[in-house]
């Protein structure tokens, strides 16, 4: 352990251009740190020195603990459509928060039609189709069976799509990326289930129907079913939230959020996707050739810088610790660079443990900001070498018309009065993009 | 040698025994119920691009016109354009235009997900209110102002399972293939 007093010259070098320095740099140790220009008077007593809160007994116990109230801005922001409440996302404030996991009332949602007020005790979860033995189960049922925890990500396939317009979107790094969060997950593998059932040899596809208004129903490899799905009927600990698919959804790591159904009512082996509304017309990504990639399913190599980023202000030149997620559905992050200066240079950023298989992986990186202008980004290498893609590298292999996956590196400036906007540095920033207006005008 | 030999063999049995069991995951109660055959079949909602899953009765584009004006054009505009929903058709230019128009008629690549589609989640305020004759109808009114059955077209299982859509081989299955192991 290295503390101020022996700081040595190598580990205070900077470690990439404009000001990013070694990851090994203490927080509290680094140089050019914020200090406070004036000196309180000490108080004389310590009665002087009580806080109000010393004086008078606090508040008694509660059932069910809240956030404190002085932290009531840290909500999540709702877009929906207007003729169907129920209809649209919530995304998680990824720059407000810290550490890997997202609280359960803050984690994102899609909804397609609303949530859906689900009686445990009715609630039946049935598996039909190309098996030897259809079964029911109803949730006691379930609670009984052998259950393993799975910590991982869940993101939605369109999360970051604004990012496809010819201008930059203006908004927070949690309104833009924030359809993605981390959790522990704890249920039933499924492959349990399915064996009970007997999957017959021509059954190669999982078709997975919700309870809610949409009945959304998606198709699952069935490899991959088998090989890490689960019945997920606890997240970080307690039971799903509904907006989370209570009392059971289903959780497949590291692919497209859609394919984790929520309310989970049936399972249907069949030799053939179902070719549903949600894997066809949507959920597919148009290229410039005029085709469409399909079952795209794996959530792509990304990262983001979450702290400093946009619609923030940097209030003074100085010392900033920066800090993201990153992630891959391929597997574990292997590594994280971070770049002050668009990409002509790079250094590593520390990692925090434990570095879990397509789960969010926090990482920082000591900076030392100058006060002159910066492009602050990041890039994630996953453990497999599959690299997050340039802006300009993701264009040109999949047009402009994908909506979905997008996963390229994420550019914010600062200037020099401090304040953070979302730029692109290797791809032009067109002044009326017509296209732009429209993006956003459907809703399914 | 002998003895060594043996002891060999009881270590490989073992290892063997020990991998089976791994694979065989762990001991699970098996607490389902037994679903009777005409239970899982109609616990099976999902429609398949070969007709599969499509239930009898039969709707025609005619009387589709009516229902459409009635329970969709709020959400979908008339003749399937404009409206805060999703644009079903009109589709003026091909998908490697500068601005494609992605509806049912120059992008969806099997009939048979719309009665799927409707069935289950439209309209949006009453999903499952449709009459299975009202799918059949709303379908062939759709796929006829997208082009693809005539006008006086009347769809039933077997004729919606035979329309083969204009964008029928335009996707590439990038991690799976729909007929693959």
């Amino acid at each position: 352990m290295k503390d101020k007093s022996n700081f040595d010259s190598k580990d205070n070098a900077e470690a990439a251009g404009n000001g990013l320095l070694n990851r090994r740099v203490f927080l509290g140790g680094a140089a050019g740190a914020l200090t406070l220009s004036f000196t309180a008077p000490l108080p004389a007593t310590p009665r002087d020195a009580l806080a109000p809160g010393q004086r008078v007994p606090g508040a008694p116990f509660t059932n069910y603990g809240q956030p404190s109230p002085y932290e009531r801005g840290v909500v999540r922001w709702i877009a929906a459509n207007d003729a169907v409440p129920g209809n649209g996302i919530a995304w998680t404030p990824l720059e407000q928060l810290d550490g890997a996991l997202t609280p359960n009332g803050l984690h994102f949602e899609r909804h397609h039609n609303g949530i859906p007020d689900i009686d445990p005790a009715a609630h039946r979860l049935r598996i039909a189709g190309n098996v030897a033995r259809p079964l029911e189960f109803d949730v006691d049922a379930l609670l009984r069976y052998p259950r393993v925890s799975r910590t991982c990500f869940v993101e939605c396939g369109g999360n970051s799509n604004a990012a496809w317009r010819r201008r930059p979107v203006q908004t927070t790094a949690g309104n833009f990326h924030g359809l993605v969060s981390g959790s522990e997950w704890t249920g039933v593998p499924l492959a349990l289930l399915l064996d009970e059932a007997g999957v017959a040899e021509d059954a190669h596809w999982v078709i997975a129907e919700g309870a809610d208004a949409f009945s959304l129903t998606m198709s699952i490899p069935l490899a991959k079913a088998r090989r890490d799905c689960l019945l997920a009927l606890f997240q970080n600990g307690e039971r799903l939230r509904p907006s989370q698919g209570y009392p059971v959804r289903l959780l497949v790591p590291g692919w497209e959020g859609v394919l984790n159904v929520k309310w989970l009512k049936g399972l249907y082996l069949a030799d053939q996707p179902a070719m549903a509304r949600n894997e066809t017309a949507k959920y597919t990504e148009l290229q410039p050739d005029g085709r469409a990639r399909q079952f795209t399913f794996t959530m792509g190599p990304k990262s983001l810088i979450t702290r400093p980023s946009a619609q923030m202000r940097l209030p003074a030149p100085g010392f900033y610790e920066i800090s993201g997620l990153a992630w891959s559905g391929y597997g574990r992050v292997a590594r994280v660079e971070v770049s002050a200066d668009a990409g002509a240079s790079w250094a590593e950023a520390a990692l925090a443990e434990p570095i879990l298989p397509a789960a969010l992986t926090r990482f920082r990186a000591p900076w030392q900001w100058s006060g002159g202008p910066a492009v602050l980004q990041s890039r994630v290498t996953d453990e497999h070498g599959n690299v997050q893609p340039s802006r300009a590298a993701l264009l040109a292999e999949r047009g402009r018309h994908g909506y979905y996956h997008y996963n390229a590196i994420v550019s914010w400036a600062v200037a020099d009065d401090g304040y953070v906007t979302h730029t692109y540095v290797d791809t032009p920033i067109e002044k009326t993009p017509l296209e732009d207006l429209f993006m956003d005008e459907e809703w399914d | 040698m002998g003895l060594e030999m043996s002891y060999n063999h009881l270590l490989k049995l073992m290892f063997i025994l020990i991998s089976f069991d791994v694979q065989a995951g762990p001991p699970a109660p098996a607490l389902g119920q037994p679903l009777a055959g005409g239970r899982a079949q109609s616990a099976l909602s999902v429609v398949f691009p070969d007709g599969r899953g499509l239930p009898p009765g039969s709707g025609s584009v005619e009387a589709g016109r009516g229902l459409y004006a009635a329970r969709c054009a709020t959400c979908h505009g008339v003749a399937g354009r404009g409206g805060p929903g999703g644009e079903l058709a009109g589709g003026r230019s091909d998908l490697t235009a500068e601005q494609p128009d992605q509806t049912i008629g120059t992008y969806w690549p099997y009939a048979t997900t719309l009665f799927d589609f409707i069935r289950r989640a439209m309209p949006m305020d009453a999903p499952w209110s449709l009459a299975d004759d009202e799918v059949y109808a709303l379908t062939a009114y759709l796929l006829h102002i997208n082009g693809v059955v005539e006008a006086d077209a009347t769809l039933d299982a077997a004729a919606l399972a035979a329309v083969r859509m204009p964008n029928r081989e335009g996707f590439v299955g990038i991690e799976a293939h729909p007929s693959a192991p």
